[in-house]
């Protein structure tokens, strides 16, 4: 076994367990500390993947961005742990349903020998250059769309925090 | 040695993960946690398909994933403390206004 399968079975069942664990956890700030862990092991996968850049993204804006935001609502809300309601059997079960009948159905398709239609003949790596190279040449549109995307986000985050909504 | 099937895999486990996170809990923000994880695991199965298609394009579509989720995430939980400050509450089984 190689390096690289350790650190792949390491990074994906520890990402696993730390996805467990946020569902699981009853007070919302450990759910988010153990989505942070299930970030940086993700960012650990994508470099595996040779996938450098998107893995520096990855821990700079979900690991950080992101969990700073869900961190401070969380502050401002004052959640506390949800203290204990009737237990909901019909929850539990709905949820398993659905994840155990996603993962069936993942098992009868990847049982089938995938095997990867090889269409570039080389690699194309992962540094900065892979990814923004097609990103101004071929998606230069989407780019521009998505810039004005996050003004309109801004914009309605502005006024979803005003004081009183009109 | 690790093939696309493997990557598939856990990004299929977290998936289900995140869709069993989405039905069972009730805590407004964990429902929101589960659907980061959600957006986490179609990244995994597009970087895996660029690197082993030999295709850019996945990551590039996984660049435009993340800026997307980062504006979700602000307006999502922009719209929560809306929520909380009218309804004092974040779990979804006291928000029943729409129920018949």
């Amino acid at each position: 076994m190689s390096i690289h399968d350790t650190l792949f079975w390491f990074f994906s069942i520890a990402m696993l367990l730390s996805g467990v664990l946020v569902i699981a956890s009853r007070n919302p700030v450990t759910s988010a500390m153990f989505l942070v862990a299930l970030f940086v092991f993700m960012a650990g996968l994508f470099v595996l993947l040779e996938a450098f850049f998107l893995a520096a993204i990855q821990v700079l804006v979900y690991a950080g961005a992101v969990m700073v935001l869900f961190l401070f609502v969380i502050m401002l809300l004052d959640i506390r742990g949800t203290q204990r309601r009737r237990f909901r059997w019909l929850g539990l079960a709905g949820g398993l349903i659905v994840a155990g009948a996603f993962v069936w159905e993942l098992g009868i398709i990847l049982r089938s020998p995938v095997t990867a239609a090889v269409t570039g003949q080389t690699d194309v790596g992962g540094g900065l250059e892979a990814v923004v190279k097609p990103l101004f040449a071929n998606y230069m549109l989407p780019f521009e769309v998505t810039a004005l995307l996050l003004l309109v986000a801004m914009i309605g985050v502005v006024l979803l925090s005003k004081k009183e909504l009109k | 040695m690790i093939t696309l099937n493997h990557y598939l895999m856990v990004s299929g486990l977290l998936f289900a993960l995140g869709m069993a996170g989405l039905v069972m809990r009730r805590n407004l923000l964990v429902i929101f946690m589960a659907l980061e994880m959600n957006l986490n695991a179609a990244n995994l199965a597009l970087i895996a398909f660029s690197k082993f298609n030999k295709i850019a394009d996945g990551q590039v579509l996984v660049f435009f994933v993340i800026a997307i989720a980062a504006a979700e995430v602000a307006v999502g939980l922009a719209i929560i403390v809306a929520l909380y400050r009218r309804k004092q509450t974040v779990n979804v089984t006291d928000l029943n206004s729409l129920r018949l």
